[in-house]
């Protein structure tokens, strides 16, 4: 297609990406300095959608933040009131003594929430403050100078079918430049993964990056079985206990709950179904009681970053920060990423403030995160993920030391050993895992679960779930693997097909399902898939999430 | 020619209706509302006609609460000139919408109006149809073609049959099919300069019409599951099911 | 009191769905007139009178009335209804377009599109495209109300001997004039709107079967559709695709071929009366929802059930 003619915006800041980072940077630089431009670009049809998480939530940032958000009618309404961590074996439960579990796994103080809705919340607060949030817009493209400094971003054309051809609807995506670009698009942004490696961003990690895939569905359930304020976390049964993942079972407003379930991205079993390892937990005594009578009103899925301070990037580049979850803030033995990154994006604002008004340089940042609550946290929690790869009960017992007697404080640091999509092992050596058949009451089947996402994508548009190689597939992952993307996708986009003409298996990608989790972009084998923006406003409608 | 646009704001098409646990209607709150999609080949088709030189100004109306803002500017953002919100905290029943709007009609004077053939939710495909009567104007439902010349209005409407062509003649109120048009994406640039245009609010209270509801709703609950029936054994066993069975062929 | 429906009919003939809505009618009144407002109708008002649910024909026969344009109809139904607690119409785009011109002249508010009665003022519709269901009740004094066809029986059509009443014919000022109709542009009816509709999915495994498909659409008058693996798969236009994403149907007769039934394509065709699955694999989902299944491989069973088909028009012509 030959060049269009693109619009161009100009801004101080560019935001990529409505979750609480950026939007706690927008809300910062607001009152920093009421005279700032700022523009959030957010791939979602409204912001929120796109945000699903557990959500126990701190409010430490959000204290610092706007320290009278009690009476501003915020969606953070209820207090945990109690908590248990239990170990699951397929029939029995046993709980973990409160005494024996660190602080870190302890959530007095905190409240279950929906962070799909603070969020909405958040983007309603920052732009009474003058923030301009543009919901339906993806940044495709990052913008460079010709010293190669980030300028800003372009917006995803809209209206092209699948063969990049202009419909009658066609809209050109626009250049947005400004001052500052932030980029805040969550676990796995697509620019994020651009600039680690334009700028080597990871190149003093001493770990590579760790992540996890994370379910999420929130049921309404019989008010006899709901207790206001629950929290319970679990481990073992149906993981196999060399598997790092657990569950989680949050009592919310309404009757409702939120249970999930969180598994590391570095399984090694290319025949492991995450999504099914979640829905079989579902069939545990415990969990099928709690479950009855109840009715499922809401799925979701999305990769989660657990790598903690031995994986985390340098955060800042010429033109542009990285933050949140698109860095790697994420606190993991807390199984919490939203005050932190809340945070990371209070400092971003902090350092682009003097960037912009005091010629202070971006790298200021540096050392403002480093003399953060932020840091420390990071620091404490730094052992625990990569204890786990001994296996469970030796990585618990660790915990319970490095957590309980030593504070985190242990004078070495643990190292994750492999990238994630360097886990797998061949399928001819690996076990064949069956998981039982969905009931389709309180299991369901993949398209069901999408369903309730109110996932869509304009038909017709142009894929965007990239093969590097389009035949490495077919020779490598589907050979070597027995193709593994049709179990780790959590949407059912990746099936394997008899090709007639080819005589041979193929990888088709059914790109509408997809809800936007990143998951196929992490942990392909040969690195060959690539995530790119679809048609802004597309994937899921997540709500209450 | 002026051209007047009733948009509704609904749950968006996409979202996965949910039925509240009390029966009392269909859960809203906290999910996603968008502009009524046959409303939206209202704006399109209104949009076209400035930019054909047919029409000089176009407004869009809408009745709800505050939050109804939102499709009004979007429908500024596709292009519409200028918003009129009447604003009710009540739903409003397709006679008691068809009369607020004759009384903006009668205000503003547009030569046509244009419409969705039917909101999303309530799904009763009526408004167009007695505002028209109200009005004495004449009514095309349904349209998928319009074209308009020295004042003479053709327009194709989708029926069960197929397709129906009319003539008619302005003023008119017509209601549109998704078939109409493709509606335009709100480019960033147009969303920042929808911000600025116009929109006046209107008290519905101030109108003196009778707005309460005339039919009440008992209970909304969720479609009955179909269940499954039964596995024939051959061909010639379901053929004949059909034919003599359900009757159906 | 009397109930009042209006009919569907081309001059000719009644439409189906007048013999649904005089179902619907039974419900409420042993009383049912049929008002045929037409151009010419001498004949259809005499084979009407034979319908047996109807007591009286009211007939209003004037050359105007031949296109139902619904600003000429409207005030003589209007004019009729003090007479009668329920008016009823088809809720197809005859009656949505009609009615609730009536509605605005009668200054009542009207209920659409019920698909079913539970007493003299309470109904039922579906709101949110068949979403959710709702029970509405009304106290106003007439009731007015577009009725699914296919939601109600068809009545018989014979066994009665009704009286029929002419009624003079109201004339009003009208600017719309009628051009014509083209019925269905294709040869196969509209996906949207069609008595019968043939779909198939990925089982059919490239485009070149889909022409199994037309063969079967051609034998029993249906539309054609498909679902969304298809339409990815490049088997067959998007336009042609049922589901959520793509058109919602409810034909009388949805036959799925090799669809194994996700829910995205369950959404748009779950509201069909009544629904055939024909696929290989017994364990897909959509053999949970039809009300007749077969598993068969499609290739063998398509052909056959055409050859039945011709088989049963043998015997019956």
């Amino acid at each position: 297609m030959s060049e269009v003619q693109r619009e161009e915006l100009n801004y101080d800041v560019v935001i990529v990406g409505a979750g609480p980072a950026g939007l706690s940077t927008a809300i910062k630089l607001k009152q920093l300095d009421t005279n700032l431009s700022i523009c959030v670009l957010e791939k979602a049809s409204e912001v929120g959608a796109h945000i699903l998480s557990g959500n126990v939530f701190e409010t430490k940032a959000l204290d610092e933040l706007i320290p009278n958000w009690k009476v501003l009618n915020s969606p953070i309404n209820t207090s945990v009131t109690s908590e248990d961590f239990l170990f699951y074996t397929k029939t029995k439960s046993m709980k973990v003594p409160n005494l024996f579990l660190p602080n870190v796994l302890k959530n007095h103080g905190n409240y279950i929430i929906s962070l799909s809705n603070l969020c909405k919340w958040l983007g309603e607060f920052a732009e009474n403050l003058g923030v301009e949030i543009f919901p339906g817009f993806a940044a495709s493209k990052l913008l460079y100078d010709n010293d190669q400094k980030v300028i800003g971003v372009q917006t995803g054309d809209m209206g092209l079918d699948k063969n990049f051809k202009p419909k009658d609807n066609y809209e050109p995506g626009i250049n947005i430049k400004g001052k500052v670009t932030v980029l805040s698009e969550g676990c796995r942004g697509h620019l994020g993964k651009e600039v680690l490696k334009k700028f080597n961003l990871d190149s003093n990690n001493k770990s590579p990056q760790q992540y996890g895939i994370g379910f999420k569905e929130i049921w309404e359930i019989n008010s006899e079985n709901h207790q206001l304020g629950k929290v319970s976390h679990s481990v073992g049964w149906p993981l196999e206990s060399d598997t790092y993942g657990g569950s989680f079972c949050y009592h919310a407003e309404n009757n409702q709950i939120y249970l999930g379930y969180v598994i590391g991205l570095d399984y090694k079993n290319p025949y492991l179904s995450p999504y099914d390892e979640f829905q079989q937990f579902k069939t545990h005594p415990d969990i099928k009681k709690l479950l009855e009578g109840g009715k499922r009103i809401s799925y979701g899925a999305r990769a989660l970053i657990e790598g903690g301070l031995q994986s985390l990037p340098q955060m800042y580049m010429p033109g542009a920060l990285l933050i949140g979850c698109d860095a790697g803030t994420l606190n993991m033995p807390k199984i919490k990423g939203s005050h932190t990154a809340m945070k990371s994006g209070i400092i971003a604002a902090e350092v682009i403030n003097d960037h912009i008004n005091s010629n202070k340089e971006l790298s200021e940042y540096e050392s403002k995160f480093k003399n953060s609550w932020v840091y420390e946290e990071l620091y404490k929690a730094r052992n625990v993920k990569p204890s786990f790869q001994w296996g469970l009960i030796p990585a618990m017992i660790f915990t319970g030391l490095d957590q309980k007697i030593f504070g985190g404080k242990l004078p070495f640091t643990l190292q994750h050993k492999h990238a994630d999509h360097e886990s797998l092992i061949p399928a001819k050596k690996a076990k064949k895992i069956t998981y039982p058949k969905y009931d389709g009451v309180i299991t369901f089947d993949k398209p069901s679960s999408v369903y309730l996402s109110g996932t869509n994508h304009a038909d017709d548009q142009p894929n965007h779930l990239l093969l590097n190689d389009k035949d490495l597939s077919t020779n490598f992952t589907i050979e070597k693997y027995d193709e593994p993307a049709q179990r780790y996708c959590p949407a059912g986009v990746y099936e394997v097909e008899f090709d007639n003409d080819l005589q041979k298996k193929v990888l088709k990608i059914n790109s509408q399902n997809c809800i936007h989790c990143k998951t196929c972009d992490i942990k392909e084998p040969s690195q060959n898939i690539e995530w790119v923006t679809p048609e802004g406003g597309g994937g899921p409608i997540y709500s209450g999430t | 020619m002026k051209v007047l646009v009733a948009v509704k704001r609904v749950v968006d098409y996409k979202v996965q209706i949910r039925v509240k646990s009390d029966n009392s209607g269909v859960e809203t709150q906290n999910v996603k509302m968008s502009v009524n999609p046959p409303d939206e080949n209202a704006i399109e088709e209104a949009v076209k006609l400035k930019e054909q030189g047919l029409a000089n100004e176009i407004i869009s109306v809408s009745i709800g609460d505050d939050k109804s803002q939102d499709v009004l500017r979007t429908s500024m953002a596709m292009g519409i000139d200028r918003s009129i919100l009447v604003k009710s905290q009540n739903t409003l029943e397709p006679l008691a919408v068809a009369k607020t709007l004759k009384i903006i009609i009668d205000k503003e004077k547009p030569d046509l109006v244009l419409m969705g053939k039917q909101a999303i939710d309530d799904d009763s495909n009526q408004t167009g149809q007695i505002l028209s009567a109200l009005l004495n104007w004449p009514q095309g439902c349904f349209i998928s073609n319009l074209k308009i010349e020295n004042n003479k209005v053709f327009i194709s409407r989708e029926i069960d049959e197929g397709i129906e062509n009319l003539e008619t003649s302005l003023p008119a109120v017509l209601t549109c099919d998704l078939r109409l048009n493709t509606p335009r994406f709100a480019s960033l640039p147009n969303i920042m300069k929808a911000k600025k245009k116009p929109l006046e609010t209107i008290d519905i209270d101030t109108l003196g019409i009778d707005t309460s509801s005339k039919i009440k709703t008992l209970k909304v609950i969720e479609p009955p599951k179909r269940k499954a029936g039964i596995m024939v054994n051959d061909v010639k066993e379901l053929v004949q099911k059909l034919k003599y069975e359900a009757k159906v062929i | 009191m009397s109930v009042l429906v209006v009919a569907e009919h081309d001059n000719k003939n009644l439409k189906s769905s007048t013999l649904n809505t005089i179902s619907a009618a039974k419900k409420l009144s042993e009383d049912i007139h049929l008002l045929i407002l037409g151009n010419k109708i001498e004949d259809l008002a005499k084979s009407s009178k034979s319908i047996q649910l109807v007591k009286k024909v009211i007939i209003c026969d004037h050359e105007k009335l031949e296109n139902q344009i619904p600003e000429l109809s409207s005030p003589i139904i209007s004019n009729l209804a003090e007479n009668y607690s329920h008016i009823l119409a088809p809720s197809s785009t005859f009656g949505k377009n009609l009615l609730p011109r009536v509605s605005a002249l009668l200054d009542i508010t009207q209920i659409s599109d019920i698909i079913g009665i539970e007493s003299q003022d309470t109904f039922i519709r579906p709101i949110y495209a068949g979403n959710a269901i709702s029970y509405v009740q009304t106290d106003q004094k007439i009731n007015l109300m577009t009725v699914r066809p296919t939601s109600f029986e068809k009545c018989e059509e014979t066994g009665g001997d009704a009286a029929v009443e002419n009624i003079s014919f109201i004339d009003s000022e009208v600017k719309t004039t009628f051009v014509s109709r083209e019925v269905s542009k294709s040869d196969r009816p509209e996906l949207g709107n069609a008595r019968v509709v043939v779909s198939g999915g990925r089982g059919l495994e490239n485009s070149d079967n889909f022409k199994l498909l037309y063969d079967l659409a051609d034998k029993l008058n249906a539309a054609v559709g498909a679902s969304r693996a298809a339409v990815d798969s490049g088997y067959i236009g998007n336009e042609y695709q049922v589901g959520q994403t793509g058109k919602m149907v409810a034909p009388e007769l949805y036959i799925a071929v090799g669809i194994s039934g996700a829910i995205q394509h369950l959404a748009g065709m779950k509201e069909s009366k009544v629904i055939v699955a024909i696929n290989k694999d017994l364990e897909a989902p959509i053999f949970n929802i039809a009300d007749y299944g077969l598993s068969s491989d499609l290739f063998q069973a398509i052909p056959e059930i055409i050859k039945e088909l011709d088989l049963l028009n043998q015997i019956e012509s």
